[in-house]
Protein backbone atom coordinates (compact mmCIF):
# COMPACT_ATOMS: atom_id res chain seq x y z
CA UNK A 1 0.00 0.00 0.00
CA UNK A 2 0.96 3.78 -0.64
CA UNK A 3 1.72 5.38 2.19
CA UNK A 4 1.98 9.17 2.34
CA UNK A 5 4.47 11.05 4.49
CA UNK A 6 2.48 13.74 5.14
CA UNK A 7 5.50 15.79 7.27
CA UNK A 8 7.51 15.57 3.52
CA UNK A 9 4.52 16.10 0.84
CA UNK A 10 4.44 19.81 -0.33
CA UNK A 11 1.58 19.13 -1.99
CA UNK A 12 2.41 19.65 -5.44
CA UNK A 13 0.48 17.43 -7.75
CA UNK A 14 3.21 15.56 -9.84
CA UNK A 15 2.11 12.34 -9.28
CA UNK A 16 -1.07 12.71 -9.33
CA UNK A 17 -0.64 13.01 -12.93
CA UNK A 18 1.41 9.77 -13.81
CA UNK A 19 -0.73 7.60 -11.34
CA UNK A 20 -2.14 5.26 -14.54
CA UNK A 21 -5.10 4.53 -11.83
CA UNK A 22 -5.90 7.59 -10.90
CA UNK A 23 -5.75 6.49 -7.42
CA UNK A 24 -4.29 10.06 -6.54
CA UNK A 25 -6.51 12.94 -4.87
CA UNK A 26 -5.04 16.54 -4.41
CA UNK A 27 -7.10 17.82 -1.59
CA UNK A 28 -5.87 21.31 -1.60
CA UNK A 29 -3.25 20.88 1.06
CA UNK A 30 -3.11 16.85 1.34
CA UNK A 31 -3.07 13.80 -0.67
CA UNK A 32 -5.21 10.89 -0.39
CA UNK A 33 -4.84 7.28 -1.81
CA UNK A 34 -7.68 5.20 -3.14
CA UNK A 35 -6.44 1.78 -1.90
CA UNK A 36 -9.18 0.05 -4.02
CA UNK A 37 -7.95 1.61 -7.22
CA UNK A 38 -3.80 1.33 -6.64
CA UNK A 39 -2.12 -1.20 -8.03
CA UNK A 40 1.26 -0.39 -6.07
CA UNK A 41 2.33 0.59 -9.59
CA UNK A 42 5.33 2.64 -7.60
CA UNK A 43 5.36 5.35 -10.04
CA UNK A 44 4.38 7.69 -7.65
CA UNK A 45 6.80 6.74 -5.75
CA UNK A 46 9.48 7.88 -8.11
CA UNK A 47 7.99 11.38 -9.36
CA UNK A 48 7.75 12.71 -5.96
CA UNK A 49 10.31 15.67 -5.58
CA UNK A 50 11.00 15.34 -2.65
CA UNK A 51 10.48 12.01 -1.63
CA UNK A 52 7.11 11.64 -0.03
CA UNK A 53 5.43 8.48 -0.80
CA UNK A 54 6.79 4.96 0.40
CA UNK A 55 5.04 1.39 -0.61
CA UNK A 56 4.43 -0.70 2.78
CA UNK A 57 4.90 -4.15 2.50
CA UNK A 58 1.96 -4.91 4.59
CA UNK A 59 -1.19 -5.84 1.46
CA UNK B 1 -23.40 29.44 -5.80
CA UNK B 2 -25.80 28.82 -8.70
CA UNK B 3 -27.19 25.51 -9.62
CA UNK B 4 -26.47 26.76 -13.36
CA UNK B 5 -24.16 28.51 -15.59
CA UNK B 6 -23.38 29.08 -19.23
CA UNK B 7 -20.19 28.26 -18.50
CA UNK B 8 -18.13 26.35 -15.37
CA UNK B 9 -14.59 26.39 -15.30
CA UNK B 10 -12.37 24.13 -12.95
CA UNK B 11 -9.32 25.74 -11.94
CA UNK B 12 -8.31 29.31 -11.34
CA UNK B 13 -4.87 29.46 -12.71
CA UNK B 14 -4.09 31.54 -15.89
CA UNK B 15 -6.22 29.46 -17.90
CA UNK B 16 -9.09 29.46 -16.29
CA UNK B 17 -8.57 32.99 -15.04
CA UNK B 18 -8.46 33.83 -19.06
CA UNK B 19 -11.52 31.70 -20.28
CA UNK B 20 -13.93 33.17 -17.44
CA UNK B 21 -12.86 36.69 -18.31
CA UNK B 22 -13.49 36.28 -22.49
CA UNK B 23 -16.58 34.55 -21.23
CA UNK B 24 -17.97 36.96 -18.84
CA UNK B 25 -17.17 40.12 -21.38
CA UNK B 26 -19.01 38.62 -24.34
CA UNK B 27 -22.01 38.17 -21.30
CA UNK B 28 -22.77 34.90 -20.53
CA UNK B 29 -22.29 33.78 -17.19
CA UNK B 30 -18.99 32.13 -15.94
CA UNK B 31 -17.93 30.69 -12.88
CA UNK B 32 -15.18 29.49 -11.82
CA UNK B 33 -14.23 26.92 -8.64
CA UNK B 34 -10.63 27.17 -7.30
CA UNK B 35 -10.04 24.29 -4.69
CA UNK B 36 -7.14 26.24 -3.36
CA UNK B 37 -7.95 29.26 -0.34
CA UNK B 38 -5.65 31.30 -2.40
CA UNK B 39 -5.03 32.29 -6.28
CA UNK B 40 -1.56 31.43 -7.39
CA UNK B 41 -0.16 30.43 -4.05
CA UNK B 42 1.82 28.30 -3.39
CA UNK B 43 3.86 28.92 -6.48
CA UNK B 44 4.37 26.11 -8.95
CA UNK B 45 6.80 28.05 -11.24
CA UNK B 46 9.73 29.78 -11.97
CA UNK B 47 7.80 32.56 -13.58
CA UNK B 48 9.41 33.49 -16.86
CA UNK B 49 7.66 34.36 -20.14
CA UNK B 50 8.38 36.25 -23.38
CA UNK B 51 7.82 39.93 -23.99
CA UNK B 52 5.73 39.39 -26.76
CA UNK B 53 4.10 36.12 -25.55
CA UNK B 54 2.88 38.52 -22.53
CA UNK B 55 1.98 41.78 -24.75
CA UNK B 56 -0.76 39.69 -26.65
CA UNK B 57 -3.48 39.79 -23.89
CA UNK B 58 -2.68 43.31 -22.08
CA UNK B 59 -1.99 46.40 -23.31
CA UNK B 60 -0.12 47.38 -20.56
CA UNK B 61 1.90 45.19 -18.41
CA UNK B 62 1.18 46.03 -14.61
CA UNK B 63 4.61 46.66 -13.07
CA UNK B 64 3.79 44.78 -10.05
CA UNK B 65 3.08 41.69 -11.80
CA UNK B 66 7.23 41.91 -13.09
CA UNK B 67 10.00 40.76 -10.46
CA UNK B 68 12.98 40.89 -13.07
CA UNK B 69 13.30 42.30 -16.87
CA UNK B 70 15.83 39.84 -19.04
CA UNK B 71 17.75 41.24 -21.22
CA UNK B 72 19.76 38.22 -22.44
CA UNK B 73 20.17 34.50 -21.75
CA UNK B 74 23.29 32.09 -20.82
CA UNK B 75 23.50 28.64 -21.61
CA UNK B 76 26.49 26.56 -19.37
CA UNK B 77 27.45 23.28 -21.45
CA UNK B 78 27.83 20.03 -19.01
CA UNK B 79 32.13 20.82 -19.29
CA UNK B 80 31.00 24.13 -17.53
CA UNK B 81 31.68 26.50 -20.90
CA UNK B 82 28.96 28.71 -21.16
CA UNK B 83 27.66 31.04 -24.11
CA UNK B 84 25.51 34.15 -23.78
CA UNK B 85 22.29 34.52 -26.48
CA UNK B 86 21.47 38.33 -26.99
CA UNK B 87 18.26 39.69 -28.61
CA UNK B 88 19.80 41.05 -32.43
CA UNK B 89 19.09 44.83 -31.09
CA UNK B 90 20.69 45.85 -28.03
CA UNK B 91 18.58 46.84 -24.96
CA UNK B 92 15.39 45.41 -25.58
CA UNK B 93 13.73 43.60 -23.18
CA UNK B 94 13.05 39.80 -24.20
CA UNK B 95 11.01 38.38 -21.03
CA UNK B 96 10.22 38.86 -17.96
CA UNK B 97 10.08 36.98 -14.91
CA UNK B 98 7.01 37.42 -13.22
CA UNK B 99 5.51 37.19 -9.66
CA UNK B 100 2.69 35.01 -10.42
CA UNK B 101 1.23 35.70 -6.42
CA UNK B 102 0.25 39.03 -8.01
CA UNK B 103 -0.04 38.10 -11.98
CA UNK B 104 -2.28 35.38 -11.07
CA UNK B 105 -4.86 36.94 -8.37
CA UNK B 106 -5.18 40.18 -10.85
CA UNK B 107 -6.01 37.93 -13.56
CA UNK B 108 -8.97 36.44 -11.64
CA UNK B 109 -9.59 39.69 -10.39
CA UNK B 110 -10.03 40.86 -13.87
CA UNK B 111 -12.75 38.04 -14.49
CA UNK B 112 -14.59 39.02 -11.91
CA UNK B 113 -14.36 42.79 -12.86
CA UNK B 114 -16.03 41.49 -16.06
CA UNK B 115 -18.94 39.81 -14.00
CA UNK B 116 -17.59 36.46 -13.83
CA UNK B 117 -17.82 34.25 -10.42
CA UNK B 118 -15.23 32.89 -8.76
CA UNK B 119 -15.52 30.57 -5.40
CA UNK B 120 -12.14 29.48 -3.84
CA UNK B 121 -11.21 26.54 -1.69
CA UNK B 122 -14.29 25.07 -3.39
CA UNK B 123 -13.18 21.59 -5.31
CA UNK B 124 -14.75 19.42 -8.41
CA UNK B 125 -15.10 16.05 -6.99
CA UNK B 126 -16.60 14.63 -9.60
CA UNK B 127 -18.54 15.74 -13.30
CA UNK B 128 -21.87 15.12 -14.33
CA UNK B 129 -21.97 12.90 -17.04
CA UNK B 130 -25.24 11.87 -18.99
CA UNK B 131 -25.64 9.92 -22.43
CA UNK B 132 -21.66 10.43 -22.71
CA UNK B 133 -22.28 14.58 -22.06
CA UNK B 134 -20.63 16.72 -19.68
CA UNK B 135 -23.62 18.56 -18.06
CA UNK B 136 -22.01 20.26 -15.15
CA UNK B 137 -19.59 18.75 -11.84
CA UNK B 138 -20.05 17.53 -8.20
CA UNK B 139 -18.75 21.17 -6.26
CA UNK B 140 -17.60 20.48 -3.21
CA UNK B 141 -17.91 23.68 -1.00
CA UNK B 142 -17.24 23.81 2.80
CA UNK B 143 -18.12 20.21 3.43
CA UNK B 144 -21.01 20.29 1.30
CA UNK B 145 -21.21 18.72 -2.41
CA UNK B 146 -23.93 20.30 -4.77
CA UNK B 147 -24.56 20.12 -8.51
CA UNK B 148 -23.64 22.74 -10.59
CA UNK B 149 -24.99 22.75 -14.24
CA UNK B 150 -23.63 24.37 -17.09
CA UNK B 151 -23.59 24.12 -21.08
CA UNK B 152 -20.12 23.63 -21.51
CA UNK B 153 -17.18 22.92 -18.35
CA UNK B 154 -13.71 24.19 -19.01
CA UNK B 155 -11.54 21.78 -17.45
CA UNK B 156 -8.24 24.13 -16.51
CA UNK B 157 -7.59 21.92 -13.72
CA UNK B 158 -3.86 22.18 -14.40
CA UNK B 159 -0.86 19.52 -14.25
CA UNK B 160 -3.11 17.17 -12.25
CA UNK B 161 -5.94 17.06 -14.82
CA UNK B 162 -8.29 14.99 -12.77
CA UNK B 163 -11.97 16.58 -14.15
CA UNK B 164 -11.30 14.97 -17.88
CA UNK B 165 -10.54 11.89 -15.91
CA UNK B 166 -14.04 12.01 -14.30
CA UNK B 167 -15.10 12.98 -18.19
CA UNK B 168 -13.56 9.39 -19.29
CA UNK B 169 -10.37 10.87 -20.57
CA UNK B 170 -7.45 9.63 -19.84
CA UNK B 171 -4.58 12.51 -19.02
CA UNK B 172 -1.95 10.43 -17.58
CA UNK B 173 1.78 11.97 -18.30
CA UNK B 174 4.17 8.78 -19.07
CA UNK B 175 6.58 8.55 -15.73
CA UNK B 176 9.66 9.82 -18.46
CA UNK B 177 7.47 13.27 -19.65
CA UNK B 178 6.95 14.36 -16.35
CA UNK B 179 9.77 16.77 -15.21
CA UNK B 180 9.84 16.91 -11.75
CA UNK B 181 10.67 19.87 -10.26
CA UNK B 182 11.97 21.98 -7.10
CA UNK B 183 13.32 25.26 -6.83
CA UNK B 184 14.08 27.40 -3.79
CA UNK B 185 13.50 31.66 -4.08
CA UNK B 186 16.96 32.46 -2.59
CA UNK B 187 17.97 35.74 -1.94
CA UNK B 188 21.26 37.24 -1.32
CA UNK B 189 23.05 35.85 -3.83
CA UNK B 190 25.67 37.19 -6.43
CA UNK B 191 23.54 37.08 -9.58
CA UNK B 192 23.37 38.52 -13.37
CA UNK B 193 20.40 40.67 -12.45
CA UNK B 194 18.89 40.73 -16.37
CA UNK B 195 19.79 37.21 -17.55
CA UNK B 196 18.28 34.01 -17.14
CA UNK B 197 20.96 30.90 -16.96
CA UNK B 198 20.21 27.46 -17.79
CA UNK B 199 22.47 24.35 -17.23
CA UNK B 200 22.37 21.19 -19.23
CA UNK B 201 24.01 17.57 -18.24
CA UNK B 202 23.22 14.53 -17.25
CA UNK B 203 24.96 15.23 -14.00
CA UNK B 204 23.58 18.05 -13.07
CA UNK B 205 20.07 17.63 -14.81
CA UNK B 206 19.19 14.47 -15.99
CA UNK B 207 17.17 14.94 -19.01
CA UNK B 208 15.96 18.58 -17.62
CA UNK B 209 17.51 21.45 -16.83
CA UNK B 210 19.09 23.94 -14.11
CA UNK B 211 17.57 27.71 -14.09
CA UNK B 212 18.29 30.95 -12.50
CA UNK B 213 15.72 33.25 -12.91
CA UNK B 214 16.41 36.89 -11.75
CA UNK B 215 13.63 38.10 -9.22
CA UNK B 216 16.01 41.30 -7.95
CA UNK B 217 19.55 42.26 -7.95
CA UNK B 218 20.55 39.81 -5.44
CA UNK B 219 17.56 37.33 -5.21
CA UNK B 220 16.77 34.79 -7.87
CA UNK B 221 14.29 31.09 -8.53
CA UNK B 222 16.94 28.44 -8.56
CA UNK B 223 15.47 25.33 -9.52
CA UNK B 224 15.88 21.80 -11.52
CA UNK B 225 13.61 19.60 -13.43
CA UNK B 226 14.59 16.20 -14.41
CA UNK B 227 12.69 13.27 -15.66
CA UNK B 228 10.67 11.08 -13.46
CA UNK B 229 12.23 7.88 -14.62
CA UNK B 230 15.44 9.86 -13.45
CA UNK B 231 14.07 10.21 -10.19
CA UNK B 232 14.93 8.08 -7.71
CA UNK B 233 16.07 7.97 -3.60
CA UNK B 234 19.27 10.18 -3.37
CA UNK B 235 18.56 11.78 -6.64
CA UNK B 236 15.48 13.58 -6.67
CA UNK B 237 15.28 16.64 -7.69
CA UNK B 238 15.19 18.16 -4.45
CA UNK B 239 18.38 16.30 -4.11
CA UNK B 240 20.37 17.88 -7.57
CA UNK B 241 19.43 21.53 -6.39
CA UNK B 242 20.56 21.09 -2.78
CA UNK B 243 24.35 19.95 -4.20
CA UNK B 244 23.68 22.86 -7.36
CA UNK B 245 22.64 25.25 -4.13
CA UNK B 246 25.86 24.01 -2.02
CA UNK B 247 28.79 24.01 -4.64
CA UNK B 248 27.06 27.56 -6.16
CA UNK B 249 25.41 29.54 -3.82
CA UNK B 250 26.51 28.43 -0.10
CA UNK B 251 25.63 31.79 1.64
CA UNK B 252 22.39 32.20 0.04
CA UNK B 253 18.80 32.46 1.72
CA UNK B 254 16.36 30.13 0.94
CA UNK B 255 13.27 31.90 1.38
CA UNK B 256 10.12 29.49 -0.59
CA UNK B 257 10.65 26.14 -1.41
CA UNK B 258 8.51 25.39 -4.77
CA UNK B 259 7.72 21.96 -5.93
CA UNK B 260 5.52 20.26 -8.57
CA UNK B 261 5.30 18.82 -12.11
CA UNK B 262 5.81 20.09 -15.64
CA UNK B 263 4.22 17.38 -18.34
CA UNK B 264 6.80 17.71 -21.86
CA UNK B 265 4.59 14.85 -23.39
CA UNK B 266 3.00 15.35 -26.48
CA UNK B 267 -0.66 17.10 -25.58
CA UNK B 268 -3.91 15.09 -25.10
CA UNK B 269 -5.12 13.05 -28.44
CA UNK B 270 -8.26 15.19 -28.20
CA UNK B 271 -9.09 18.44 -26.18
CA UNK B 272 -12.97 18.44 -26.24
CA UNK B 273 -15.41 16.44 -25.40
CA UNK B 274 -19.61 16.58 -25.79
CA UNK B 275 -20.19 19.95 -23.00
CA UNK B 276 -16.44 19.74 -22.60
CA UNK B 277 -13.28 21.74 -23.16
CA UNK B 278 -9.55 21.21 -21.71
CA UNK B 279 -7.20 23.88 -21.85
CA UNK B 280 -3.73 24.60 -20.28
CA UNK B 281 -1.51 22.28 -18.56
CA UNK B 282 -4.72 20.06 -18.16
CA UNK B 283 -4.53 19.70 -21.63
CA UNK B 284 -0.84 18.76 -21.40
CA UNK B 285 0.01 21.81 -23.66
CA UNK B 286 3.03 23.45 -21.83
CA UNK B 287 6.21 23.24 -24.34
CA UNK B 288 8.35 20.30 -24.38
CA UNK B 289 11.71 21.68 -24.57
CA UNK B 290 11.42 24.75 -22.03
CA UNK B 291 8.43 23.50 -19.61
CA UNK B 292 6.80 26.51 -20.06
CA UNK B 293 2.79 27.27 -19.92
CA UNK B 294 1.81 29.95 -18.76
CA UNK B 295 1.53 31.49 -22.34
CA UNK B 296 -0.22 28.52 -23.32
CA UNK B 297 -2.32 27.80 -21.00
CA UNK B 298 -3.41 31.80 -21.38
CA UNK B 299 -3.90 31.45 -25.32
CA UNK B 300 -6.11 28.37 -25.06
CA UNK B 301 -7.98 29.53 -21.93
CA UNK B 302 -9.28 32.29 -24.34
CA UNK B 303 -9.36 30.49 -26.88
CA UNK B 304 -11.32 27.92 -25.40
CA UNK B 305 -14.28 30.69 -23.86
CA UNK B 306 -14.76 32.10 -26.95
CA UNK B 307 -15.58 29.11 -28.95
CA UNK B 308 -17.89 28.12 -26.12
CA UNK B 309 -19.54 31.30 -26.69
CA UNK B 310 -19.97 30.82 -30.27
CA UNK B 311 -21.26 27.44 -29.75
CA UNK B 312 -23.73 27.97 -26.58
CA UNK B 313 -24.84 31.32 -29.49
CA UNK B 314 -25.60 28.27 -31.58
CA UNK B 315 -27.28 26.23 -29.11
CA UNK B 316 -24.93 23.11 -30.10
CA UNK B 317 -22.23 22.20 -27.83
CA UNK B 318 -21.42 18.55 -29.33
CA UNK B 319 -17.96 17.55 -29.58
CA UNK B 320 -18.27 17.79 -33.69
CA UNK B 321 -19.20 21.71 -32.60
CA UNK B 322 -16.36 22.37 -30.46
CA UNK B 323 -13.43 20.88 -32.21
CA UNK B 324 -12.81 23.97 -33.88
CA UNK B 325 -11.06 24.89 -30.86
CA UNK B 326 -9.22 21.30 -30.77
CA UNK B 327 -8.35 22.47 -34.96
CA UNK B 328 -7.54 25.70 -34.03
CA UNK B 329 -5.17 26.21 -31.20
CA UNK B 330 -3.25 22.59 -33.26
CA UNK B 331 -2.97 25.02 -36.47
CA UNK B 332 -1.63 28.43 -34.69
CA UNK B 333 2.14 29.27 -33.58
CA UNK B 334 1.95 27.73 -30.34
CA UNK B 335 0.47 24.34 -31.98
CA UNK B 336 2.99 24.08 -34.49
CA UNK B 337 5.93 24.91 -31.82
CA UNK B 338 4.47 22.45 -29.54
CA UNK B 339 4.63 19.39 -32.10
CA UNK B 340 8.53 20.79 -33.29
CA UNK B 341 9.40 21.30 -29.64
CA UNK B 342 8.53 17.46 -28.99
CA UNK B 343 10.41 16.02 -31.67
CA UNK B 344 13.14 18.20 -30.83
CA UNK B 345 13.02 17.35 -27.62
CA UNK B 346 12.91 13.72 -28.27
CA UNK B 347 16.49 14.07 -29.88
CA UNK B 348 17.93 16.02 -26.90
CA UNK B 349 17.51 14.42 -24.06
CA UNK B 350 19.06 11.27 -25.90
CA UNK B 351 22.33 13.22 -26.13
CA UNK B 352 25.39 11.84 -24.15
CA UNK B 353 27.31 14.76 -22.17
CA UNK B 354 29.74 14.60 -25.15
CA UNK B 355 27.85 15.51 -27.63
CA UNK B 356 25.86 18.44 -26.22
CA UNK B 357 29.64 19.57 -25.21
CA UNK B 358 30.59 19.69 -28.95
CA UNK B 359 27.51 20.98 -30.07
CA UNK B 360 27.57 23.73 -27.52
CA UNK B 361 30.84 24.54 -28.16
CA UNK B 362 30.61 24.80 -31.45
CA UNK B 363 28.60 28.55 -30.75
CA UNK B 364 29.91 31.49 -29.51
CA UNK B 365 27.84 34.16 -28.35
CA UNK B 366 24.68 34.74 -30.54
CA UNK B 367 22.45 37.86 -31.61
CA UNK B 368 19.12 36.54 -32.06
CA UNK B 369 16.39 37.94 -34.20
CA UNK B 370 13.87 36.47 -32.66
CA UNK B 371 14.39 35.37 -29.08
CA UNK B 372 13.19 31.90 -29.17
CA UNK B 373 14.32 28.43 -28.79
CA UNK B 374 13.37 28.02 -32.57
CA UNK B 375 15.88 30.52 -33.82
CA UNK B 376 18.60 28.60 -30.82
CA UNK B 377 18.30 25.49 -32.68
CA UNK B 378 18.51 26.67 -36.19
CA UNK B 379 21.65 28.37 -35.39
CA UNK B 380 22.91 24.87 -33.36
CA UNK B 381 21.74 22.76 -36.49
CA UNK B 382 23.72 25.87 -38.78
CA UNK B 383 26.49 25.03 -37.04
CA UNK B 384 26.59 21.45 -36.33
CA UNK B 385 25.01 20.00 -39.10
CA UNK B 386 26.82 16.44 -38.59
CA UNK B 387 26.34 15.59 -35.03
CA UNK B 388 22.55 17.08 -35.40
CA UNK B 389 21.74 14.51 -38.48
CA UNK B 390 19.15 12.72 -36.34
CA UNK B 391 17.63 15.83 -36.71
CA UNK B 392 16.88 15.60 -40.44
CA UNK B 393 13.58 13.82 -39.08
CA UNK B 394 12.40 17.05 -37.85
CA UNK B 395 14.13 19.49 -41.07
CA UNK B 396 10.43 19.78 -42.62
CA UNK B 397 9.58 22.24 -39.57
CA UNK B 398 12.45 24.59 -40.40
CA UNK B 399 11.44 25.55 -44.22
C1 LIG C 1 8.63 24.18 -11.18
C2 LIG C 1 7.86 24.74 -12.34
C3 LIG C 1 8.41 25.77 -13.09
C4 LIG C 1 7.70 26.32 -14.16
N1 LIG C 1 8.25 27.38 -14.82
C5 LIG C 1 7.56 28.00 -15.81
C6 LIG C 1 8.08 29.17 -16.43
O1 LIG C 1 9.14 29.69 -16.07
N2 LIG C 1 7.35 29.72 -17.43
C7 LIG C 1 6.16 29.21 -17.84
O2 LIG C 1 5.55 29.75 -18.77
N3 LIG C 1 5.64 28.10 -17.26
C8 LIG C 1 6.30 27.49 -16.24
N4 LIG C 1 5.77 26.39 -15.62
C9 LIG C 1 4.48 25.88 -16.08
C10 LIG C 1 3.32 26.77 -15.61
O3 LIG C 1 3.36 26.91 -14.21
C11 LIG C 1 1.99 26.14 -16.03
O4 LIG C 1 2.07 25.78 -17.38
C12 LIG C 1 0.80 27.07 -15.83
O5 LIG C 1 0.58 27.40 -14.50
C13 LIG C 1 -0.45 26.40 -16.40
O6 LIG C 1 -1.58 27.16 -16.15
P1 LIG C 1 -2.99 26.45 -16.01
O7 LIG C 1 -3.98 27.55 -15.84
O8 LIG C 1 -3.18 25.47 -17.10
O9 LIG C 1 -2.89 25.58 -14.67
P2 LIG C 1 -2.50 25.98 -13.18
O10 LIG C 1 -1.83 27.29 -13.12
O11 LIG C 1 -1.81 24.82 -12.61
O12 LIG C 1 -3.91 26.14 -12.47
C14 LIG C 1 -4.75 25.05 -12.22
C15 LIG C 1 -5.59 25.36 -11.01
O13 LIG C 1 -6.64 24.40 -10.90
C16 LIG C 1 -6.86 24.11 -9.55
N5 LIG C 1 -7.56 22.82 -9.48
C17 LIG C 1 -7.06 21.59 -9.79
N6 LIG C 1 -7.99 20.65 -9.64
C18 LIG C 1 -9.13 21.27 -9.20
C19 LIG C 1 -10.44 20.81 -8.84
N7 LIG C 1 -10.76 19.52 -8.90
N8 LIG C 1 -11.34 21.73 -8.43
C20 LIG C 1 -11.01 23.05 -8.36
N9 LIG C 1 -9.79 23.53 -8.69
C21 LIG C 1 -8.86 22.66 -9.10
C22 LIG C 1 -5.48 24.10 -8.96
O14 LIG C 1 -5.52 24.29 -7.56
C23 LIG C 1 -4.81 25.25 -9.70
O15 LIG C 1 -4.93 26.47 -9.01
C24 LIG C 1 6.44 25.80 -14.53
C25 LIG C 1 5.90 24.75 -13.79
C26 LIG C 1 6.58 24.22 -12.69
C27 LIG C 1 5.96 23.12 -11.91
S1 LIG D 1 4.64 14.42 -5.77
FE1 LIG D 1 5.31 14.20 -3.64
S2 LIG D 1 5.21 16.27 -2.78
FE2 LIG D 1 4.02 16.29 -4.68
S3 LIG D 1 1.91 15.84 -4.00
FE3 LIG D 1 2.83 13.90 -4.59
S4 LIG D 1 3.65 13.07 -2.66
FE4 LIG D 1 3.27 15.24 -2.31
S1 LIG E 1 1.40 3.05 -6.79
FE1 LIG E 1 0.75 3.35 -8.93
S2 LIG E 1 -1.48 3.05 -8.85
FE2 LIG E 1 -0.81 3.34 -6.73
S3 LIG E 1 -1.10 5.53 -6.36
FE3 LIG E 1 1.03 5.24 -7.03
S4 LIG E 1 1.00 5.56 -9.23
FE4 LIG E 1 -1.12 5.24 -8.58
Amino acid sequence: MIVIRREICGYCGACVSVCPEAALELVDAYLEVDAEKCKNCRICVRVCPLGALEVSDEE
Amino acid sequence: MKSEYDILIIGGGPGGALAAKTAAEAGLSACIVEKRPAIGVPVRCAEGIGEDLIGEFFDEVDPKWISAKIERAKLIAPDGSSFYLDPAMAGNEVGYVLDRKFFDRDLIWQAVDAGAECYVRTRAVDAIVEDGVVKGAIIEYAGKQQEVRAKIVIAADGVESKFSRYCGIDTTVPLRELETCAQYLMTDIDIEPGVTVFYVGRDVAPEGYIWIFPKGERSANVGIGISGTQSKDGKRAKDYLDKYVQENFPEGKTIELIIGGVSVCQPLECTVGDGLIIVGDAARLSDPITGGGIYNAMYTGKLAAEVAVECIGKEDCSKKALMIYDETWRGSRMGKALDRNYQIKEIFVKLEDKQLNAILNSVNNLAMKEFSTLSLIKELIKLNPKILKDLAGVKKYFD
